[in-house]
């Protein structure tokens, strides 16, 4: 755990890439914010002259594998990942072994996430026994749980009994809760490898229709309305989800959506290749759903990105495509990559980038300390980002303890140099502290 | 060429060489002496990860007939059962020596995985639904010695395309190679892009049968049926089986083709199966004349 | 004609040559009733069906000729891109107890004859193998000489001997001119 060491003064920030001020970061908080700020004696000066500043970026879906899989990731090594990545909140996903679908679960993540001491690591609960769909676990509990739960989802499998979704969306209504759907009819799906197509077709891969997230997303947003009830949308990554999302919202209903960096970037061509690196669910798309995914972002129909940073050993995705584990790494590139396929081409602003990667996440998740402004008074969780520092993408240089990334040898624009979990350094001058 | 991945990878020369070099080779089944020095002291691995007793056989007389040294790795009987990778066994065959591997697996793309881990030449002998290169290659040269030509040719190709990896090598081959190729079957077991390949579609095999200098009959598994891929087998026969009066139908000097196993009674009735127009044992003896012919363009050269 | 090239042979000489080549394997083989030609693709094999004719034309008696492709015999393969084959065309009644006459048209380190030996071996059991070429440059790597030879043709490794001919290339020729770069040492035009 990061030592909680004394006030730190960083020099000439740009928040959210407005105007160069200085930040004053003591005893947890923004203790002051302004231009030309007088350091106490006692204060360590980062000089942050040209590079961004944002609030400390939130994750709504992260798997840190443990328990059961600690030979991809551990809680440790994931959330010294995510503050590699500029994040001071991650979520970890239910899908371990055993699913977190019962309180000592949720206790046990939460409290490793609190001895590492990198990020605020939020359990979300399983909605169903074992993720097996049958019955809904013991949301009550988590929910009341230390762990404090207010994300819930299946994650890895969908919740597709209609009847078994509509009792989730209820049920969590009573502590405030929220359903993170993982959009994908199963029935349609068996089997599937990669997004169908011409390029599916081609390569002979079972295809994963479009259709299977969009029919799911259809259902459960008439189904959130109907019980009056919040729905978060998983991962979207096909048009036609966007646009049912779009149409959803403007009929009143309470969905949010989250898009992921890889999907904001990467075709389905690259599965030309049968490297299962490029294997991930759900599977990386066309162009055209590229663009619609950028579109919705910056519209804000959907509202956030979240990495599904899915960490897996090397033996995992050295072999056949059809028997390669699905999932990539995402943590440490996720803002490089919004950088470059959202802020290089106009569509958002750092302010924007500041709402979906930080704020939007936090609303959704109930994580009250972060995605605060940065202004005097707030919680010191501060990221310092150089758009300006173009790095080419080495998942082995990584600090995730896998490196399953679909874009190493990619150049991507910028990296994140420092970041401040309550005040406290966890990244400094680009090393994990 | 380094590899045979896929028909796709071809050019028309380069389809066309392997042909002509084919019927060069088509001679030494005559001879006294069926076998050529040419590649002694060179190792083939024939890598099976399926059973396939005619394809493996095929490849292992191919590379016996040009003097190669062939090791048999099969999935069964061999560490690749107790759950050693691709990787892993590439690297064994690696160390080998291995000049050439052939490979068939159960996985799409496996031929190509296994072409990065590996120095030696990757011959794809079947990936999942992906493609069968050779297959492909010999039907063609069935085609060309039956008929002449390529250039033209209207070729159907029937049954269940979209799991097949002979209509997928087939159609991009053909295709190069100047032939027209129209794919029948029901909508089910085609793919949903299939309007985007080179070829026509059609639903109605009656149809397309007097328009077709070749007509070539994909197996149909019974499973297929529990998928709700078509309601019955009889169903299924009855609207793309090819039974004598279809044939009847066909121009005179039309061929059938099938790249075996049949299922007789399915997609090919037994009257069809037995009668001189089909090829199927003309596929099995060319077959191993194109097979030493991919051996020889990818393993002599420097 | 490419600089530094001469003409070594124009196509009356190439036809005389080859006349007098006929009236020697007649006069070598007693009349040539055992005699089947198989000329080495790609030039070896018009100069075979010539010399086939020249006999006939003696003889008023039909002469075999063939091919005999040696590619899959060669022994640098490994060192030089795949090559395409050519034609082995075996005439009807097969090489077995026959007098086999090699026809090619540059003989040089020898070992486009040495391959041709090895096929005919797998090809039959002859009852003697001669060789006729066309142009002898010397050089030869291997101990084979030939029976029949249109012209000895003293040349340096820095030369490179090609025969044009009507059939393949529209006319007849034999020049002399600069080694063109090779991948191999050996092998290539011999």
């Amino acid at each position: 755990m990061p030592d909680t060491n004394g006030p730190h003064l960083i020099r000439g920030a740009r928040p959210l890439g407005g105007d160069p001020v200085d930040l004053l970061l003591a005893d947890g908080r923004i203790a002051a914010i302004g231009p030309g700020l007088d350091a106490p004696a006692d204060a360590v000066t980062v000089d942050a002259s040209g590079l961004v500043a944002l609030p400390g970026l939130v994750d709504l879906h992260t798997h840190l594998r443990e328990p059961g899989r600690e030979d991809a990731e551990t809680v440790v090594t994931g959330s010294r990942s995510a503050a590699m990545g500029g994040y001071t909140a991650v979520h970890a996903m239910a899908n371990t072994d055993p699913v977190a679908d019962t309180a000592g679960v949720v206790e046990q993540v939460w409290r490793l996430g609190r001895e590492a001491g990198y990020c605020d690591v939020r359990p979300v609960g399983a909605v169903t026994v074992g993720l097996a769909g049958r019955q809904l676990s013991e949301i009550g509990a988590m929910a009341d749980s230390a762990a404090k739960v207010r994300v819930f989802s299946d994650d890895g499998v969908c919740v597709s009994d209609a009847l078994l979704m509509r009792r989730a969306l209820e049920y969590v209504k009573a502590f405030d809760g929220v359903v993170a759907q993982h959009a994908q009819e199963p029935r349609l799906t068996q089997g599937a490898q990669m997004n169908e197509g011409c390029v599916s077709d081609r390569l002979g891969l079972p295809g994963w229709p479009a259709v299977a997230e969009e029919a799911v997303i259809a259902r459960d947003c008439l189904l959130a309305q109907h019980v009056g009830s919040r729905l978060h949308v998983c991962h979207v990554s096909t048009r036609g989800s966007v646009d049912i999302i779009r149409w959803a919202k403007a009929r009143g209903c309470d969905v949010t959506a989250e898009v992921t960096p890889h999907h904001l970037l990467l075709t389905e061509e690259l599965v030309e290749s049968y490297d299962p690196v490029y294997k991930v669910n759900p599977p990386l798309r066309t162009a055209e759903d590229v663009q619609a995914l950028r579109e919705g972002l910056a519209d804000g129909t959907i509202d956030i990105v979240a990495t599904d940073h899915a960490p897996h050993p090397v033996e995992a995705k050295e072999t056949e495509w059809s028997t390669a584990a699905m999932g990539m790494v995402g943590l440490e590139t996720a803002l490089a990559v919004v950088q470059r396929t959202m802020v290089d081409t106009d569509l958002l602003t750092w302010d924007d980038v500041a709402d979906r990667m930080s704020a939007a996440p936090a609303r959704i998740g109930r994580v009250h300390d972060h995605g605060r402004g940065l202004a005097a008074g707030e919680p010191a969780n501060v990221v310092l980002y150089d758009p300006a520092a173009p790095v080419e993408v080495d998942g082995t240089a990584m600090v995730t303890k896998s490196s399953n990334t679909p874009f190493r040898d990619m150049t991507l624009p910028g990296r994140v140099r420092a970041t401040f979990l309550r005040g406290a350094p966890t990244v400094l001058e680009g090393k994990i502290q | 060429m380094r590899h045979l991945l896929s028909t796709g990878d071809l050019s028309r020369d380069e389809a066309t060489l392997i042909l002509d070099t084919a019927a060069e080779l088509a001679q030494v089944g005559d001879r006294s002496v069926k076998k050529l020095p040419t590649l002694r002291g060179r190792t083939v691995v024939n890598l099976f990860y399926e059973d396939s007793t005619r394809t493996r056989t095929s490849f292992e007389l191919a590379a016996k007939r040009l003097s190669a040294d062939v090791i048999n790795f099969s999935a069964k009987g061999s560490s690749v059962s107790k759950g050693e990778s691709l990787k892993d066994t590439a690297l064994t065959l690696q160390a080998m020596g291995a000049d050439g591997v052939v490979i068939r697996h159960s996985a799409s793309g496996a031929a190509h995985r296994l072409a990065n881990w590996v120095d030696g030449s990757v011959l794809n002998a079947g990936d999942g639904t992906h493609e069968h290169p050779t297959q492909a290659l010999l039907d063609a040269f069935t085609m060309r010695s039956r008929l002449g030509r390529l250039d033209g040719l209207r070729v159907a190709v029937v049954g269940d395309i979209l799991h097949s990896r002979v209509a997928r090598s087939n159609v991009l081959l053909l295709t190069t190679l100047g032939a027209h190729v129209t794919l029948v079957a029901p909508p089910t077991l085609l793919p949903v892009s299939v309007h985007t390949w080179t070829c026509e579609v059609s639903y109605d095999l009656d149809a397309v049968l007097p328009k077709s200098d070749v007509v070539m009959m994909l197996r149909v598994q019974a499973e297929r049926m529990h998928e709700s891929f078509f309601p019955t087998t009889r169903e299924y026969s009855r609207n793309y089986g090819l039974d004598g009066e279809r044939l009847s139908r066909m121009p005179e000097d039309a061929i059938v083709m099938h790249p075996g196993p049949m299922v007789r009674g399915m997609e090919i009735s037994a009257e069809v199966a037995d009668s001189p127009r089909c090829t199927v044992t003309e596929q099995v003896a060319n077959g191993v004349s194109l097979r030493m012919a991919v051996l020889y363009l990818l393993l002599s050269g420097s | 004609m490419p600089e530094g090239t001469r003409a070594v042979l124009d196509g009356n000489e190439i036809n005389r040559a080859l006349t007098r080549i006929a009236h020697e394997v007649l006069e070598r083989t007693k009349g040539g009733q055992e005699v089947t030609l198989l000329g080495i693709p790609s030039r070896g094999v018009p100069l075979a069906q010539r010399l086939a004719r020249l006999i006939e034309r003696v003889e008023d008696r039909t002469v075999p000729a063939g091919s005999l492709d040696i590619t899959m015999y060669r022994d640098d393969l490994r060192s030089a891109p795949v090559r395409a084959l050519g034609r082995t065309e075996i005439p009807t009644g097969g090489l077995d107890d026959r007098v086999v006459v090699l026809v090619d048209d540059v003989l040089f380190s020898g070992r486009t004859v040495r391959a041709a030996l090895d096929a005919l071996g797998d090809l039959g059991r002859p009852r003697a193998v001669q060789l006729a070429v066309l142009v002898d440059r010397g050089h030869r790597e291997l101990p084979i000489r030939a029976d029949y030879v249109g012209k000895n043709l003293p040349t340096s490794l820095r030369e490179s001997v090609t025969v044009r001919l009507d059939e393949t290339d529209g006319h007849d020729a034999v020049l002399l001119g600069p080694a063109r770069p090779r991948p191999s040492t050996s092998g290539g035009n011999d």
